[in-house]
């Protein structure tokens, strides 16, 4: 099973194992990995599941490009978008994810 | 209250989240969750969506790992079903005749797919859709071209329909009202609804009532019956009439319950040592006049959270549940998100062009946003859930 790390602003990171089929957002609620949301469960229409994604990493791993509404989703992200900005559950995992590390932003919702 | 046990009945979505944020808001006492389901909390919403056509399969839907339990240090016990609640000696008793005794006990029963009250309705080729298994057997029944007629246009119905309308089968929509969604949102979503799925050649029938399912007793579905006399050829036939609370441990217990499992703004049955949540329960609420009770992953996720939070504080600093009610729902490749309540409007303002797909309505009564229904705009949807809350907020200070 792919393995994703999650990186947190303080330093501190956790890496789980993620099963292909899922989303880097599953992967991490479903192990209880502090520093994702994830309120509306992946449906892409929260932003609460915001990471940031290298764009070398984007296309060394196959991951697809952003969609129009994801784009449209991190404008209203808590912490603000950068260009790396994707929403963790548009992204599908496949083998091909193994050892990615993705970093979390300091929140989720406006504290 | 360590060492004071708090039994979760009911494991779906919010009896998940209620043990989960016990622990987040550092209860450390015993917590068990009772599920009757044979396997762990699992994600519902994509039963009509993704699992249907195939994107996902069930392993993927779990919305923990077994790990994350023992981890937590969580009583998982599946496929387990309730007798009863003793309420005088404060424990929950399990068929097997075990009990599980409580210092606090919440109920997350969820909710049950209504009947359909017409001869044939028990017929095998006759479906509904709520849990994995019934999912399962759907996912199934759709591997071959079928002739589908699904009996209500809501939104468990419509997102079947939508589902095995991509997968190439012949689909028939009966609807008793004269729009679909009728319940649940404006007339121009509705009429943008109903242009998606005819457009994709889905054959939606307003105004009818289904008389009686038609088939062999032990073989194949044959039609389905309408009132009038009207016959639609059927092979296969999903019910999505709605849902009804699952009130009977509550109800038996002799707690309040009405249209729901009666609670105050604290989520708190007319016994103060039992909380209910999500589906079944029936709440105030700052979005709207009288009681509610709503069926979506937000409401029992945000319910779960409040319940939990006061539970583990043992009621100080109490914070009554004031959440936003939001909801999706994916029709083909079109997003749905509703923010707010927005029956019982009178009024509504359109944002946006219909014509591209793209566009928000915005329901008031008087000179008050109740909700806004968007379709594919989550950005709109999102600002009109903070909207909402600020005022929400606003409305329950003064």
């Amino acid at each position: 099973m792919p393995q994703i790390t999650y990186v947190r602003t303080d330093g501190t990171s956790d890496t789980v194992e993620v099963p292909v089929g899922t989303s880097v957002m599953r992967g991490a609620v479903r192990e209880g990995v502090a520093g994702i949301v994830a309120e509306c469960g992946g449906a892409g229409m929260c932003g609460t599941c915001h990471i940031f994604l290298p764009e070398e990493q984007r296309l060394a791993r196959g991951i697809a490009p952003i969609h129009p509404l994801e784009d449209e989703v991190l404008e209203t992200t808590s912490c603000p978008r950068r260009e790396n900005s994707r929403l963790g559950c548009q992204l599908a995992v496949t083998e091909r994810c193994d050892g990615l590390a993705v970093d979390l932003p300091e929140h989720q919702v406006l504290p | 209250m360590a060492g004071s046990p708090i039994v979760v009945v009911g494991a779906g979505q919010g009896g998940m989240q209620a043990a989960a944020s016990l622990r987040d808001a550092g209860f450390d006492g015993p917590v068990t969750l009772v599920g009757a389901e044979p396997q762990p909390p699992y994600d519902r919403p994509p039963l009509s969506k993704q699992y249907l056509n195939g994107e996902v399969d069930a392993a993927a839907l779990a919305l923990r790992t077994p790990a994350f339990y023992q981890n937590q240090d969580i009583d998982l016990r599946v496929d387990t079903r309730v007798a009863g609640i003793d309420r005088a000696n404060a424990a929950v008793v399990l068929d097997s005749g075990a009990r599980l005794p409580y210092e606090r006990l919440i109920l997350a029963t969820g909710s049950i797919p209504r009947r359909l009250p017409v001869p044939g309705a028990d017929h095998p080729g006759v479906l509904v859709l709520r849990t994995l298994a019934q999912a399962r057997v759907l996912r199934d029944r759709l591997a071959a071209p079928r002739r589908v007629v699904v009996i209500g246009a809501g939104f468990t119905g419509l997102e079947v329909a939508a589902a095995a309308r991509s997968a190439g089968h012949e689909v028939t929509v009966i609807e008793a009202l004269d729009r679909v969604l009728a319940r649940a949102v404006s007339v121009p979503v509705s009429e943008h609804v109903t242009r998606l799925h005819r457009g994709r050649g889905v054959d939606i029938r307003f105004g009818r009532q289904v008389e009686a399912i038609e088939g062999e007793a032990d073989g194949p579905l044959r039609a389905v019956r309408l009132a009038g006399g009207e016959s639609v050829p059927a092979d296969l036939v999903v019910v999505g009439i709605g849902v009804v609370p699952d009130t009977a441990l509550a109800a038996e217990a002799g707690l309040a319950v009405a249209n729901g499992v009666v609670v105050d703004a604290y989520l708190r049955t007319s016994d103060p040592a039992i909380h209910a949540i999500g589906d079944c329960a029936l709440f105030p609420s700052p979005f709207a006049d009288d009681p509610l009770r709503l069926e979506s992953v937000q409401n029992a996720v945000d319910q779960a959270k409040c319940a939990a939070e006061f539970i583990a504080k043992d009621g100080l600093a109490a914070r009554p549940y004031s959440a936003v009610p939001w909801f999706w729902t994916d029709q083909y490749s079109d997003k749905l998100q509703i923010a707010g309540i927005t029956t019982g409007h009178d009024r509504t303002e359109l944002a946006g062009d219909p014509e591209q797909g793209r566009f928000s309505v915005h329901c008031f009564r008087g000179e008050r946003l109740v909700g806004v229904e968007s379709i594919n705009r989550p950005a709109e949807h999102i600002k009109a859930r903070r909207q909402l809350a600020a005022a929400g907020t606003l409305a329950g200070a003064v």
